[in-house]
């Protein structure tokens, strides 16, 4: 049974988003995400500056297992992302909520609204198991 | 559901994570690869192998039907105890299988992989109707590895002392019987280590043992990996029927002497050497960061293509390697598209850990 924090909002594509006090948003992916993919060992984000739309290919998260792309879960400009992870991707595997990949200025703070909150990405992250 | 192993309600209050392996339900993890593939580098580690093939051949014209049957030579095995590692072929050349076959005092057993079991299993029965021979899968048995540096001396502490004695004694690849155990110092990681085949009603309880004592449990997950920094080849992946041992880095199993000796696939494989085989399967390096895997596109400059056969990250190197099929000329360095781009990667021997130590 995989942890899903009450406080974020969740993309179907399993990345989790959490809008911050100065109207940024973190992004990183869930547990039942780094769950499904094994030990991560290399992790690709997006350059700082980079304009994304929401449900656009972010970067990549790579495991032993599969790679897999990551989806800005709303849109907005890169405005930083998390250079830790280059040197400790396991992180993402015993850390997933604490090892967030980028932070965005959201273009559309509304667009948060379409993303699941908590009870419905636990049932969604149910139906995929 | 696929077929359990004895072990399989241990696996998972182990907290394994099942996944299924040619139709069986094994343990992928119990929480980490990359964690299990290093405790077994750095110390040891038990992998249960029940799903895989226990055969006993025995009867007056045994030998002669190994003979006939395996690439590699069983009249080179002279004393009981002594093993070796063989590929066995169809009449075109290619793998059926690849195994590992040991005298002992009733004749030979055999181990073979467990996703080719019901095929294999077949075919050496076919084989039989020329020879005063039997053939007996063994699903009475149980096989457990144990794998790594310290391997040897943590099992030893926790058997009897028969079968202690018997450990500190074997030699490499040698596999002697204490009771109805059969321990052989045998693996597929590149360490030390053993694998031991013991009755399916006393598995649950060696295990046990193991674990109790503090014997990290290992999965398939990590035996892909460590598998594969060894350089051993994985059958389904390196290599099947389609392929020959020739372009699988398996020509050094082939028993050519005596030139009497008719095994199944001789005159197809002489063919082959004859020719000059087109393709080899070497080792790749990827010297930044990404994933090599299985079926990726190999280009060599002015030479040809070739194909990733089977692709992971070594834990050990911290760096992505895999086994590929190449042309024959092929040199030291290739390209490697990973979705869509090109990388380049150095061309080695198969092989890049052995005992812990980088080959590469």
């Amino acid at each position: 049974m995989s942890n899903i924090p009450a406080d974020l909002r969740y993309a179907a594509s399993h990345e989790w988003a959490r809008l911050e006090a100065d109207g940024s948003v973190t992004v990183g992916i869930s547990d039942h995400a780094q769950e499904a993919l094994g030990d991560v060992v290399f992790i690709e984000l997006p350059e700082v500056g980079k304009q994304l739309n929401a449900g656009q290919e972010a970067g990549v998260v790579e495991s032993v297992k599969a790679a897999s792309d990551i989806y800005a879960p709303v849109g907005g400009e890169v405005i930083a992302i998390n250079e830790a992870l280059a040197d400790s991707p396991e992180s993402v595997n015993s850390d997933p909520y604490g090892s967030w990949f980028f932070k965005l200025k959201p273009s559309a703070v509304s667009e948060l609204d379409k993303l699941l909150d908590a009870a419905a990405y636990q049932a969604a992250a149910d139906a995929d198991a | 559901m696929g077929q359990r192993t004895p072990l399989y309600d241990l696996h998972l209050a182990l907290g394994a994570k099942m996944v299924d392996f040619g139709g069986w339900d094994m343990p992928l993890h119990y929480g980490s690869q990359v964690e299990e593939h290093h405790q077994v580098r750095r110390e040891c580690g038990v992998f249960d192998v029940s799903h895989m093939c226990v055969v006993d051949v025995s009867g007056e014209q045994a030998q002669a039907y190994l003979q006939r049957l395996l690439a590699n030579d069983v009249a080179r095995l002279q004393t009981p105890g002594k093993a070796l590692y063989s590929a066995m072929l169809n009449e075109q050349g290619g793998v059926i299988d690849d195994l590992i076959v040991y005298l002992t005092e009733e004749g030979y057993r055999l181990v073979l992989n467990a996703g080719t079991r019901d095929k294999d299993l077949a075919w050496m029965h076919a084989q039989t109707a020329e020879f005063a021979v039997e053939v007996r899968e063994r699903r009475d048995l149980a096989v457990l590895a144990i794998q790594g540096p310290k391997a040897r001396a943590r099992v030893a502490e926790l058997v009897t002392q028969a079968r202690a004695a018997l450990i500190h004694e074997l030699k490499p690849f040698q596999g002697l019987p204490e009771g109805d155990w059969f321990i052989a110092r045998t693996g597929y990681t590149g360490e030390d280590g053993l694998e031991i085949v013991l009755p399916v009603t006393e598995v649950v309880s060696f295990l046990n043992d193991l674990v109790g004592a503090g014997i990290s449990p290992i999965g398939l997950g990590a035996r892909d990996t460590l598998r594969l920094e060894a350089g051993m080849n994985l059958y389904g992946q390196d290599m099947d029927e389609q392929v020959s041992p020739l372009a699988a880095n398996m020509a050094w199993t082939i028993a050519w002497e005596p030139a009497a000796r008719d095994f199944i696939g001789r005159p197809a494989l002489e063919v082959q050497r004859a020719a000059g085989c087109p393709s080899k399967l070497v080792g790749l390096v990827l010297e930044e960061r990404g994933v090599l895997r299985a079926h990726q596109v190999v280009r060599v400059d002015g030479i040809g293509e070739g194909e990733i056969t089977s692709g992971s990250f070594s834990p050990t190197l911290n760096k992505s390697i895999a086994l590929a099929r190449v042309p024959a000329a092929t040199g030291d360095r290739a390209e490697v598209e990973i979705r869509g781009k090109w990388y380049p990667v150095r061309v080695v021997r198969p092989g890049f850990v052995r005992n812990g130590k980088t080959l590469i």
